[in-house]
């Protein structure tokens, strides 16, 4: 039950682009076709999980024991860096299919703010590894609906006849003012 | 002269929230009230001089290949020294702000600067386009600051302007977007085409 609420939670209530503001670059700079923004948000979800693991796993035996709590920021995106760019070197011996579709999103997930805030995210909110695992993963699933929803809004606006200053970005955000506010209804659930 | 151009340009054609779109996440997470937004502002102020005088500085001596790595481990030490700093002395504000602080590190503004000026200038020129960069960050954290808080709260840095309780929508998350959204039109506006 209690990792059901985490979920949901995560999804819904707490989600990362609309309330918790991360990941906004990819969440408007790859929505502009469904199926990009679905093949960004595997993408996301397979590093989120990961770097969770390696950096939980880093901050507790490596951090902690040494007392440099205060070299997390660096320690973290370094990790994050360097495990993007060896995911991305063994998809591509290993399996060309997926590197194929995950390929070209994985070189912009270093600088999506969403992998780094999750990774830090988890000590902040004092969570244990397996915890932080389903909290990462959830929240990759909320970034995923987020982005792919916005995608099918966007995949319509372009047909319609918007005012010239509006084009574009402005247009795009108040869009997602107007999602985050029909995501605001989810938050009695948990 | 030149100098001067380096720092104004920040502000108004270059500016990079309104006019180059960099930067967004915490933009719109920051700016629920006018001080909060100018605190995230010089705290990225801040990294950006920093990082931007450093990289000039040792540009030269980084081989081309691990150019974005090192830049990223010299903007990252900045941002450890602010988030330390700001801990130590304006806890209020910090915790505030909150994982917005480490999150500097991936703000697109700072990378961006040091990929595409610092590494191709000299420390004083780099210098004054992270002052101006960073200030016209915090002058546009700050207008939007300071429309979400009046429209939200009916105050502007804490002082009541509107009586009443003001729209709660624009404290909250749809409010930022919608309220960037119209600004960022409204200079696309005026803007020459």
């Amino acid at each position: 039950m209690e990792y059901v609420l985490l979920v949901i939670s995560a999804i819904f209530v707490n989600n990362i682009v609309l309330s918790q503001f991360l990941g906004i670059c990819p969440f408007l700079g790859v929505s502009n076709k469904v199926s990009t923004a679905m093949g960004m948000s595997a993408a996301v979800l397979f590093v989120i999980v990961l770097a969770t693991i390696v950096t939980y796993l880093v901050q507790v035996n490596v951090l902690v024991p040494l007392h440099i709590e205060y070299m997390q920021t660096i320690t973290f995106i370094l990790i994050i860096a360097a495990l993007v760019q060896m995911v991305e070197i063994i998809l591509k011996k290993t399996s060309p299919s997926l590197y194929q579709a995950l390929g070209i999103f994985l070189p912009l997930i270093t600088t999506n703010c969403a992998v780094l805030g999750v990774a830090i995210l988890v000590f902040k909110k004092n969570y244990l590894l397996f915890d932080g695992v389903i909290f990462a993963a959830a929240t990759s699933v909320g970034f995923g609906l987020a982005i792919v929803i916005f995608a099918g809004i966007r995949e319509h606006l372009d047909l319609m006849n918007i005012p010239k200053g509006m084009k574009g970005i402005p247009i795009s955000l108040v869009t997602a003012g107007i999602l985050a506010m029909a995501f605001m209804g989810f938050s009695g659930l948990v | 002269m030149s100098q001067m151009k380096q720092f104004t340009k920040g502000f108004f054609k270059e500016n990079p929230i309104l006019v180059l779109i960099l930067g967004t996440c915490p933009t719109l997470a920051t700016t629920s009230s006018a001080i909060n937004g100018m605190g995230m502002g010089l705290a990225t102020t801040f990294v950006l001089i920093g990082s931007n005088v450093a990289i000039s500085l040792i540009a030269k001596s980084i081989p081309d290949k691990v150019r974005i790595p090192a830049f990223v481990v010299v903007i990252a030490t900045f941002v450890t020294i602010v988030d330390l700093l700001m801990q130590a002395y304006v806890p209020s504000l910090y915790n505030q702000l909150g994982i917005f602080i480490p999150l500097i590190v991936v703000n697109c503004i700072v990378l961006g600067r040091a990929e595409a000026f610092a590494c191709k200038n000299t420390p004083t020129s780099s210098f004054f386009d992270g002052l101006g960069m960073g200030l016209g960050f915090t002058m546009a954290l700050g207008i939007l600051g300071s429309i979400r808080e009046l429209l939200g709260a009916g105050s502007i840095l804490g002082m009541k302007m509107i009586e009443g309780d003001g729209m709660l929508l624009f404290i909250l998350a749809p409010g930022a977007f919608i309220a960037l959204g119209y600004l960022i039109a409204i200079i696309n506006r005026f803007k020459k085409v």
